[in-house]
């Protein structure tokens, strides 16, 4: 690891200040289960490192008020996994985030650092744009919103300015006729990166929507709004044929996880195996 | 950078105040092991993945060689030497040497840190929850099984200490 400075503000003002002398040379230290893995390969070598865990502003939490629920930058996976509010109401989250890494890896890493690390295959991501999550950013020149679908912007890319950072995560409540669920496929079943990250959503309108990570330069989103996965005449061949042209949206590539082949293929058994998931739990709550 | 920073950090490690002097390019798992001579936790994969560094930072099952010594500033820290030694061993690692879950011994220390993580969160787990306890610790010989075996022993007698 190359050597750097270490700075650890307080506060918003004193951060902000830290920003603007060490910009564009810096990086921002969250839970670091990302950072450090790439400053020591090298990949990033800043002069500053900034940690934003002293923060006062940035603590993290969950809250739930009025139509949405808000969470704190610095929120844990092993908060966010364990937490009611997101278990009741965002299950598909809670089990995305138990999916990431390890309990070692869940104890430190960040909401905002695996949204910010913007990986193709980040296990928060699908989940999140399932239920159409807002990240709101912060810089000295004040604060705005962007809906999750224009926050990672490519791999490792963000629309976040080079003095911007992420305060938050915000969430509307979801209507009560859906019902969502998570899927992943690995290689094993502990501290691997996802094959492919899979959510699906329905509702009692007929829409489905999943959302698809690790097979595209960025997680998103597909739909089909005709009730023909939500209806109980359709046969399974049908809905698997549904769901194979659906995921004909996907542009997975080859790598050390899976050909690009497979993962076609395997974007058909996931979507129906989180479909049925998401029927089910549609249905208990009727 | 021609001035090399150097930090002055305050670290409780196994109930022993220190305070210490580290460069910011030093992991917490450099310091125990190269200026503490805490030589438990130990270093193999250095992202994160297998588990060898496993200890409790704040209660909390961590990788040491994912966290910046500098970092680590008011932590209480506790490593496998902190659950006890050679004439005292903690009904954990006993249960490991009675169940013969330990071959070479390097991924013991991290495997019996988070075992003991998952016992402190978890009094009653089950061989499920075990296995997902234990999933970001990786043992090269001696296999899960046996390992396993032991933390459920541990689990099921209830004579653990909470350290």
């Amino acid at each position: 690891m190359r050597t750097f400075s270490y700075l650890r503000p307080t506060n918003l003002s004193t951060l902000f200040a830290m920003i603007q002398k060490s910009a564009p040379d810096y990086r921002l230290l969250a839970g670091g289960t990302d950072l450090l893995v790439r400053l020591k390969s090298g990949k990033f070598s800043p002069n500053t490192i900034i940690d934003i865990k002293g923060v006062t502003e940035l603590q993290s939490g969950i809250n739930m008020e009025g139509s949405t629920l808000t969470i704190g930058a610095l929120t844990n996976m092993a908060t966010l996994e364990s937490e009611k509010s997101i278990l009741e109401t965002y299950p598909a989250l809670a089990e995305a985030v138990h999916n990431v890494g390890s309990i070692q890896i869940r104890n430190r890493a960040s909401i905002a650092g695996n949204l910010c690390n913007a990986s193709p295959a980040a296990d928060s991501a699908p989940a999140l744009l399932i239920y159409d999550a807002r990240v709101t950013c912060i810089s000295a020149r004040g604060e705005r919103q962007l809906p999750l679908a224009e926050f990672i912007v490519g791999p490792g890319k963000t629309a976040l300015a080079v003095d911007e950072l992420v305060k938050e995560i915000i969430l509307p409540i979801p209507a009560a006729n859906q019902a969502a669920a998570f899927t992943r496929l690995t290689r094993r079943k502990g501290v691997d990166l996802a094959t492919i990250s899979l959510c699906c959503q329905v509702n009692t309108s007929g829409i489905t929507r999943f959302a698809l990570g690790a097979v595209g330069p960025v997680p998103f989103i597909v739909e089909e709004k005709e009730g023909i996965l939500t209806s109980g005449t359709v046969s399974l061949e049908d809905k698997k044929a549904c769901i194979s042209e659906l995921m004909e949206k996907a542009t997975p590539i080859s790598d050390v996880r899976a050909s690009k082949e497979y993962r076609q293929a395997m974007l058909t058994v996931l979507g129906l195996r989180a479909l049925s998931t998401a029927l089910e739990r549609l249905k208990a709550i009727q | 950078m021609e001035n090399q920073a150097i930090y002055s950090i305050s670290l409780i490690v196994n109930q022993k105040p220190y305070s210490i002097k580290v460069l910011p390019e030093h992991t917490l798992l450099d310091v125990l092991r190269d200026q503490l001579d805490i030589t438990g936790p130990k270093e193999c994969c250095g992202v994160g993945e297998c588990g060898a560094c496993t200890i409790l930072m704040n209660g909390k099952a961590v990788n040491a060689c994912l966290i910046l010594a500098v970092e680590a500033d008011g932590s209480n820290l506790v490593t496998i030497e902190g659950l006890g030694g050679k004439d005292n061993l903690s009904p954990l690692q006993q249960a490991f040497v009675d169940a013969g879950a330990v071959q070479c011994g390097f991924c013991t220390p991290g495997m019996i840190m988070a075992a003991q993580y998952l016992i402190n969160t978890n009094p009653n787990p089950t061989e499920e929850d075990v296995r997902l306890g234990l999933e970001g610790n990786l043992c090269r010989c001696t296999g899960y099984s046996r390992i396993i075996q032991a933390v459920l022993s541990v689990a099921q007698n209830k004579e653990h200490n909470v350290p």
